[in-house]
């Protein structure tokens, strides 16, 4: 081990990268698959890491990467198991009636986003990953976290307050 | 006071994720003060946020599975102590210093002999192509992919030239070169000022691989290394700090996976 060995600090980021797992696999043991597939990952490319970039972002880098390969091998949806299922026992747990009630929709909600606009909802408003990181983690440019971003909450916002979006009320 | 700038919608998304400056910050609150369906948005925005750390935040408090503690220490039991870990160690000793006017004639026993044959060759190569005006390679960089392909059958195994755009230089072309009767090639390099670097590889050899080494002679400087499946020399009239992040990149994009 040298000096600048981050082993111990990617120990630390585990909480999080299962929280994100779980978040976008909903199957603890799937979500729990993808985080110990990412550490091995990490590990076997320490060499690739600089020492002064940041680990958080290149562990959910590698954790995105892994995702997206293993989604595509298996079609679209990451898992078959519906949002609402994993949500419904969990929210039970958190606050009262109304608290559990809103949660669960929003559970239902998240369930409907198109994954992209899920990944950067859940890296920028659960993991609190800048804008910089979130492009970074994907792949993709600022400009395009922001725009998923702002689609992504947009009509999460309607789909919980109407049951559809704005925009296709308005067509009707 | 003066009137609230006009406010956009990034901007009320920046504001709830904390990407403004105290100003701006500032300025959508008064805005915010004036414009409630705005101030709605917000707090509906909010109120997600809230509500994704209600559904998953327990995940935090779960205690870590044994196999993801592991993972996160052990190697994996397919990675034998491998040699990239000898590379970065040495990297990180070059980092640190102390290793200037490390010469050719330093090498003494064992692989250092191959390696210097290599990098004598390597750096022959740059001296005498990198300064050629009309005729600097063989195939251009507009046939990138025969000259790829042509490479990697000469030298046998799939080469692909790595893209240094990042550190400012584009490719140029490339060569096959004679090394000890066995085919090398050299891919070159050139940035806006004019400045050349050439990635000199062949086919590594089986049980002779160093780390990552430097040198500096003729007015240029060079990292290389002997490993598979290729070995690679780095040159150009470059300094070592400036020539070490590229070197790593080279490394990077010729190693078998890219990550």
């Amino acid at each position: 081990m040298s000096p600048s060995d981050p082993r111990p600090d990617m120990a630390a980021q585990i909480p999080h990268l299962r929280r994100y797992a779980r978040a976008l696999r909903r199957d603890p043991e799937a979500a729990d698959d993808l985080v110990q597939d990412c550490l091995e990952r990490a590990l076997s490319r320490l060499h690739l890491f600089r020492p002064d970039s940041n680990l958080k972002t290149w562990l959910f880098t590698i954790l995105h990467n892994l995702h997206v390969n293993d989604a595509r091998r298996r079609g679209r949806r990451p898992d078959d198991i519906p949002m609402s299922e994993s949500i419904e026992a969990r929210a039970a747990t958190h606050g009262g009636p109304g608290e559990t009630l809103k949660i669960r929709d929003l559970g239902r909600a998240l369930d409907q986003l198109a994954e992209d606009q899920r990944e950067v909802l859940l890296l920028v408003g659960l993991e609190g990953l800048s804008y910089k990181a979130a492009a970074e983690v994907l792949g993709v440019p600022v400009g395009t976290v922001m725009s998923r971003l702002s689609r992504g909450r947009d009509r999460l916002r309607g789909l919980m307050e109407g049951g559809d979006t704005p925009a296709l009320r308005r067509v009707k | 006071m003066s009137t609230p700038k006009t406010v956009d919608q990034t901007s009320l998304h920046a504001f709830v994720d904390g990407e403004l400056d105290e100003t701006a910050r500032a300025e959508v609150e008064a805005w915010l003060a004036g414009h409630p369906e705005d101030a709605a948005r917000v707090g509906a925005y909010r109120g997600q946020n809230a509500g994704l750390h209600g559904l998953f935040d327990a995940v935090l408090d779960e205690p870590v599975p044994e196999r993801l503690r592991h993972a996160a220490i052990a190697r994996p039991a397919r990675a034998p102590w491998p040699a990239w870990a000898r590379i970065a160690a040495a990297v990180v000793l070059l980092f640190a210093g102390g290793l200037s006017g490390w010469g050719l004639r330093d090498f003494q026993a064992g692989n250092d002999g191959v390696a210097k044959s290599f990098v004598e060759h390597a750096v022959g190569a740059h001296l005498v192509y990198a300064s050629e005006v009309r005729h600097p390679v063989e195939v251009a960089a507009d046939e990138e992919a025969h000259l790829v392909a042509w490479l990697s059958k000469r030298l046998g195994q799939p080469l692909r030239a790595p893209s240094l755009l990042a550190a400012g230089y584009r490719l140029v072309g490339g060569r096959l070169l004679p090394e000890d009767g066995r085919p090398a090639a050299q891919l070159m390099y050139e940035n806006t000022a004019g400045n050349r670097l050439t990635v000199y590889v062949r086919a590594g050899r089986k049980g002779s691989d160093t780390a990552f080494r430097f040198v500096s002679e003729h007015g240029v400087s060079a990292f290389y290394w002997i490993d598979l499946p290729f070995s690679c020399a780095l040159v150009g009239p470059v300094p070592r700090e400036d020539l070490l992040p590229i070197a790593r990149a080279v490394y990077e994009q010729l190693d078998k996976e890219p990550w």
